[in-house]
C-alpha cells in the first residue's frame, strides 16, 4: 500500500533542470531508501515533497495532491522533515527547538519518547543548539520532529559527518521510530541503509534508475551498486 | 563636565530614536529578508498623525493621545504595506526594493500635499518643555522621555522574543524561515505581526522625533532611516540587543563628532560603519556583517 506517490516530478533550479520526471512511491510502513550518487537529485526530491522547491508533476500523500500546497500545510498533513543540514536553530536552546515543533495538545508522552531515544537532549535542555556536537544536533533534529504527529518522515542524510559510533546510535533510533512511522530515508552510508531499509529507489541524473523491493538484494550485487552508486560492496565493503 | 553630560544625554536621545526606527527594520529584514525603504515613511506618518492629535487635544492628554495615535498609525500603514505591497512580492527582492523605495518617496509627498512643505511646530506640555539639572548641566526633559520609552521598548521586545511562542517563531524564522515552515508553522502570520510591530515602533519614533525637534516635517522619517540602516548593519539583522548597542554607539559618536566640528556629525557615522566593517568584518554582536 502506497502512502506517498511521486509521479513524473520535475524541478528546475536557477534555469537548470534537476529532476527530469521522477516517479516512485513510498510504502505506508517501514523504511524506503532513496539512493544515488552525489548531485543526482535526492535532496531536491525531498524538498519538492515538502514544497520547499517548486515542482511540476504530481505528489500525492494519502490520495491528496501536495503540489501547490505551502510547506506548512504539507507539514500539518503529517509529513515530518529532517533536512540534510539538520535545520536546528542554533541561537535557540535545545528546549526552545523542541518547544517550537510541539503542536498544541501534545504533552509529556511525546517528550518522554524523545528523551527515551535521546537522553542527551534532556541533559542539554538549556544549552544553545549551536554549541552541540554534530551528533547531538542530529539527535535534536530527529527528536524535534518526533514531537509532531507524523504519518511519514523524510530524513535526509541523518548520519552524514557523524562518527561511526554516533551514526550507529542515530540509525538505531531511526529504526525504532520506523516501527510506528514510515520513513523515506536519503542516505549515503550503505551500512546504515542495509540495516534499516526495506525498499530502495535509486536516482541517477534526476531520474529513477532502479527500484528494489529488497535493499539487501541491491546491495548484494556489487556490479549494480558500482554502476548505480559508484561504490563497491564486494567482500562486505561499504562506505 | 556639563558639556559631556549634555552631549551624552543628547546622544542617548538620538540613540533612542535610532533604536525605535531600527528595531523594526532589523526584525523585518532578519525575519523576512525585506529591505523596507518605506520604513522612514512610516515614521513620518506617525509624526504627522501624532502632531494632528496633539494639536487638537493639547497638553498632557494631547501628548499621550499623540503617542497612541502615532503607534496606531505606524502599525496600520505597515500592516497595509505588508499585505498590499510586500506579500505579493515575496521571493522577488529587487521588486520589493523598488516598491518600497517608491512608497518611501510617495508617502512623504502625500504628507506634504496634505500638511504642506513647511514644518509644523509641536507644542509640548509644560512639564516636558523644561530641563533637568544634572551636575550643572541643564538637560532637556524630553531627552529622558525618549530614553525611557526606548528602554521600555527594548525590555518589552526582549520579553516578547524570549518568553512567548510568537517570539520563538520570530527568532527561529530569523535564522531559517524555511525550516520553521517545515515544522508546520505558517510564518506569514509572524511576518505580518513583525511588520505591524515595526511600523508601530516607527510611528512612535515619528512622534518622539517631533517632540525632540519641536516640529514635524515630511522628510523626518527619511533622514532617520539612513542612520537606522547603519544601526541595523552594525547591530546585526534580527538582533534586538545588537540594534540597541549599535544605536547607542551611533548616537554618541554622532553627537561628540558634531561637537568637535559641525560638519563631522553625519560623516562620523559613515566612518564608524566603514571602520567596523573593514577592521572587524563583523557587527557589534560579533557575527559576520
Amino acid at each position: 500500500m502506497s502512502l506517498l506517490e511521486v509521479s513524473d516530478v520535475r524541478v528546475s533550479l536557477g534555469g537548470s533542470a534537476i529532476l527530469h520526471g521522477v516517479t516512485f512511491d513510498v510504502a505506508d510502513s517501514g523504511v524506503t531508501a532513496l539512493l544515488g550518487r552525489n548531485g543526482v537529485g535526492k535532496t531536491t526530491t525531498a524538498k519538492a515533497i515538502l514544497g520547499l522547491h517548486a515542482s511540476s508533476g504530481s505528489i500525492r500523500f494519502d490520495g491528496r495532491e501536495l503540489i501547490g500546497l505551502p510547506t506548512y500545510a504539507i507539514a500539518r498533513l503529517g509529513i515530518g522533515y529532517v533536512p540534510e543540514d539538520r535545520g536546528v536553530f542554533s541561537a535557540l536552546t535545545v528546549a526552545e527547538n523542541l518547544r517550537l515543533a510541539e503542536p498544541r495538545g501534545r504533552g509529556s508522552a511525546a517528550y518522554d519518547r524523545v528523551y527515551e531515544l535521546f537522553p542527551v537532549l534532556r541533559q542539554r535542555a538549556t544549552q544553545a543548539a549551536g554549541t552541540l556536537s554534530g551528533g547531538e544536533q542530529q539527535m535534536l533534529a530527529i527528536g524535534r520532529i518526533l514531537l509532531r504527529p507524523n504519518r511519514l518522515l523524510v530524513v535526509d542524510e541523518p548520519t552524514k559527518g557523524l562518527s561511526p559510533k554516533v551514526a550507529a546510535e542515530v540509525a538505531r533510533a531511526l529504526k525504532e521510530v520506523a516501527r510506528t512511522v514510515p520513513i523515506l530515508l536519503i542516505e549515503q552510508n550503505l551500512g546504515v541503509v542495509r540495516t534499516m531499509a526495506g525498499r530502495a529507489v535509486v536516482l541517477d541524473t534526476g531520474r529513477v534508475a532502479h527500484r528494489a523491493e529488497n535493499t539487501r538484494d541491491l546491495l548484494a550485487d556489487p556490479a549494480l551498486t558500482n554502476q548505480l552508486l559508484g561504490v563497491s560492496t564486494a567482500n562486505g565493503v561499504s562506505p | 563636565m556639563t558639556t559631556v553630560i549634555l552631549l551624552t544625554a543628547t546622544g542617548l536621545g538620538l540613540a533612542a530614536l535610532y533604536f525605535l526606527v531600527a528595531s523594526g527594520l532589523s526584525l523585518i529584514f532578519g525575519l523576512m529578508d525585506v529591505l523596507n525603504f518605506a520604513h522612514g515613511a512610516f515614521v513620518s506618518v506617525g509624526g504627522y498623525v501624532g502632531w494632528t492629535v496633539a494639536d487638537h487635544l493639547s497638553g498632557t492628554i494631547g501628548l499621550f493621545g499623540a503617542l497612541l495615535a502615532g503607534i496606531a498609525a505606524g502599525a496600520a500603514i505597515a500592516a497595509g504595506t505588508e499585505l498590499a505591497v510586500i506579500r505579493p512580492l515575496y521571493g522577488r527582492p529587487l521588486d520589493q526594493v523598488l516598491a518600497t523605495v517608491g512608497l518611501g518617496l510617495a508617502i512623504p509627498a502625500l504628507l506634504q500635499a496634505i500638511w504642506g512643505a513647511d514644518s509644523r511646530t509641536w507644542l509640548v506640555p509644560g512639564w516636558l518643555a523644561g530641563t533637568v539639572d544634572i551636575a550643572g548641566a541643564r538637560v532637556p526633559s524630553v531627552r529622558f522621555l525618549l530614553i525611557g520609552i526606548a528602554v521600555a521598548l527594548l525590555v518589552g521586545l526582549r520579553l516578547l522574543l524570549g518568553r512567548t511562542r510568537a517570539g520563538l517563531i520570530v527568532r527561529a524564522g530569523v535564522e531559517d524561515r524555511a525550516m520553521v515552515t517545515a515544522l508546520g508553522i505558517d510564518v506569514r502570520r509572524a511576518n505580518s505581526a513583525v511588520f505591524a510591530l515595526g511600523g508601530a515602533a516607527a510611528g512612535l519614533a515619528g512622534v518622539l522625533y517631533g517632540l525632540y525637534q519641536g516640529s514635524v516635517s515630511p522628510g523626518d522619517g527619511t533622514s532617520l532611516l539612513i542612520f537606522a540602516f547603519v544601526v541595523v548593519v552594525l547591530g546585526g539583522a534580527g538582533s534586538i540587543t545588537g540594534t540597541a548597542l549599535a544605536a547607542v554607539a551611533v548616537g554618541l559618536v554622532q553627537q561628540y563628532a558634531d561637537y568637535a566640528s559641525a560638519s563631522l556629525g553625519d560623516e562620523s557615522v559613515v566612518i564608524l560603519l566603514a571602520a567596523v566593517l573593514l577592521l572587524r568584518r563583523r557587527n557589534l554582536q560579533g557575527r559576520p556583517a
